[in-house]
């Protein structure tokens, strides 16, 4: 059975890697992910891993380093956090191009400027484009069993990409609550032994690694990259269904909370989908139809999955962790509204951008995103497609 | 035990409310109930303001906001009563358990709160950890009285998770030292 514990959701990552015993990790510090540095690095020194742990100067290095050693065919990690995988970024896309199944924890903050280490979207909408798969944590439960699901997703021969593991910063890394482990054999035996695909250390079958690609091939190679993606979705089921059987936790795409019959629902990613999920029941407990589609996976995005969820609500909104500052709204709303255009009883749909810069989301503010809704579903009437969710203005 | 049981800590960047409200929420847990314990991060310097919170309930607890009503406040430090607004947000049946050697009436008038059905509870604290563990960390008897005041947990619960989790780091005269500092706060805490 499993063991229940009380971690935050930083401890409950390193355990995790921990676990998975990665061949190497290349990581630097970076506030709000720095425990998972600092404990897994304790995990190196203390032996309870056979990791090699490589000390590097930078994001740019510690990406760099993790890409080299997937390409030799080892099992690879990092963790980071905002600035950080900004510093990353060229060789994030590199990593994704090159097909290597990195898994990268990210804790979710803000990207300066102005400076500021509190939670939202901003570094892994960012990276939304980058071509690595996304996978969103409500709490340190989710973010320790999304992170082992994870090493099953990248490695499938059918999908061959990074993928992103994310839990709020601060929120959800450094917030103590209940949660269960897998027992270690249990999680050695998940993850299995890994078999590269074309490793360059296979001397006996030499390859080409990172070579120049230009109008002759390039674009054949960026289409099977996007297929994977469009690949790794039957996957990341299939590992979800074989999780439940060994964790009794189940997973899909996204969350439906009490959506079925709601008249009125909010979408949500991360930590405001566990505050939102009691403001539904307060609601419903008043007669409130109201629902959550907690998205889990951003990338591959679940366009058609959630646009079904959310045919004939009357009204939806979207909340959105970030800003895309391009005159219109945030980027999950634009994934949303572009999933439901064309569908026969699409709801309204209105935007929130909140929580910027670590700026709290209480129940209060979700509640007045309910009645908003409910407005909305009243009159059939938008009054604004975006709203700064609690702002001074 | 209230449904969702709501708990602010005041102290100053260095004097442990932090881990105290992560040692209580693990040793909540412990007993099979449901606890979360976070701080509020600031601009991170020794002795400024801060504070941390607990959540407890039998139940799973989903929410992640900030905690704005607690039912209990806890101070560690007394001169913040003075530049920190520990009421806010707090129920007129709140529960206030200050590390002061003032009175409980005193700290009543201080608080404005000589009217009121709030509980008050006080303790010298620093002067207990003073004496026991020879240095001011009024964190530990803190527990002692919270849960004196709370019956949150058992005087024994307190004491044994305390004592696993302190034999982790330290030598065991300090463990008895730390154990004699709780058995202390919790005798000896007023209201």
């Amino acid at each position: 059975m499993s063991i229940r514990v009380a971690k935050t959701g930083n401890e409950a990552v390193a355990e995790g890697m921990r676990q998975i015993n990665p061949d190497v990790v290349a990581a630097y510090p970076i506030t709000p992910q720095t425990e998972i540095v600092q404990i897994f690095s304790s995990f190196v020194a203390n032996g309870k891993v056979d990791t090699e742990f490589v000390t590097v100067e930078s994001e740019h290095s510690a990406m760099s380093a993790t890409v080299g050693a997937a390409s030799a065919g080892a099992r690879a990690m990092t963790a980071t956090s905002a600035n950080g995988l900004a510093l990353m970024w060229e060789i994030v896309y590199i990593a994704a191009s090159m097909r290597l199944p990195i898994v990268m924890p990210v804790v979710n903050r803000a990207l300066s400027g102005p400076i500021n280490i509190h939670c939202d979207h901003s570094d892994t909408m960012g990276a939304r484009d980058s071509g690595w798969i996304q996978i969103f944590s409500e709490n340190a439960q989710e973010a320790y069993d999304n992170l082992l699901q994870a090493v099953r997703i990248a490695e499938n021969k059918n999908v061959l990409l990074p993928v992103m593991v994310t839990m709020d910063g601060f929120i959800i890394s450094h917030a103590m609550e209940v949660m269960h482990l897998l027992e270690d054999e249990k999680v050695k035996q998940w993850v299995g032994e890994y078999v590269p695909e074309n490793p360059l250390l296979d001397v006996d079958n030499p390859v080409t690694v990172g070579p120049l690609d230009l109008y002759d091939w390039n674009m054949e190679h960026k289409r099977q990259q996007a297929e994977a993606m469009v690949q790794a979705k039957p996957v990341i089921l299939e590992v979800a269904r074989n999780y439940a059987k060994l964790s009794g936790r189940e997973y899909g795409l996204f969350e439906e909370y009490m959506l079925d019959d709601a008249e009125i629902a909010i979408v949500a990613l991360g930590s405001t989908a566990g505050t939102a999920k009691e403001v539904v029941k307060a609601l419903r407990a008043d007669g409130v139809k109201a629902g959550l589609l907690k998205v889990r996976v951003f990338r591959p995005f679940p366009a058609c999955e959630i646009a079904r969820a959310l045919q004939g609500k009357k009204a939806v909104a979207v909340m959105d962790r970030s800003d895309s500052f391009n005159a219109v709204s945030g980027p999950v709303f634009a994934e949303v509204r572009s999933a439901m255009y064309g569908i026969e009883n699409a709801p309204a749909i209105v935007d929130y951008i909140y929580g910027i810069g670590g700026r709290d989301v209480t129940m209060d503010h979700i509640r007045s995103v309910y009645d908003d809704l409910a407005k909305i579903a009243k009159t059939g009437q938008v009054e604004r497609t975006l709203t700064y969710l609690g702002i001074r203005e | 035990m209230a449904k969702l049981l709501e708990i602010r800590w005041h102290g100053r960047a260095g004097q442990g409310a932090k881990t105290a409200a992560l040692v209580l929420a693990e040793a909540v847990i412990s007993t099979g109930r449901h606890a979360q314990a976070f701080p509020e991060y600031g601009p991170e310097r020794m002795g400024a303001p801060m504070q941390a919170f607990n959540r407890i309930s039998d139940e799973s607890i989903t929410i992640h906001s900030h905690v704005e009503r607690p039912k209990i406040v806890i101070v560690l430090d007394p001169t913040l009563m003075s530049t920190v607004d520990v009421k806010a947000g707090v129920p007129d049946d709140g529960i206030y358990l200050i590390n002061t050697p003032l009175s409980v009436a005193e700290i009543r008038k201080k608080l404005k709160l000589d009217a009121s059905k709030a509980k008050v509870y006080t303790l010298d604290a620093t002067q207990i950890s003073i004496d026991t563990i020879g240095r001011p960390i009024p964190n530990t008897p803190m527990m002692g009285a919270l849960v004196a005041a709370t019956g949150l947990l058992t005087l024994d619960e307190l004491i044994g998770d305390t004592r696993i989790k302190l034999a982790k780091k330290l030598r065991p005269d300090v463990v008895d030292k730390n154990i004699e500092a709780i058995r202390r706060a919790y005798q000896e805490v007023a209201q």
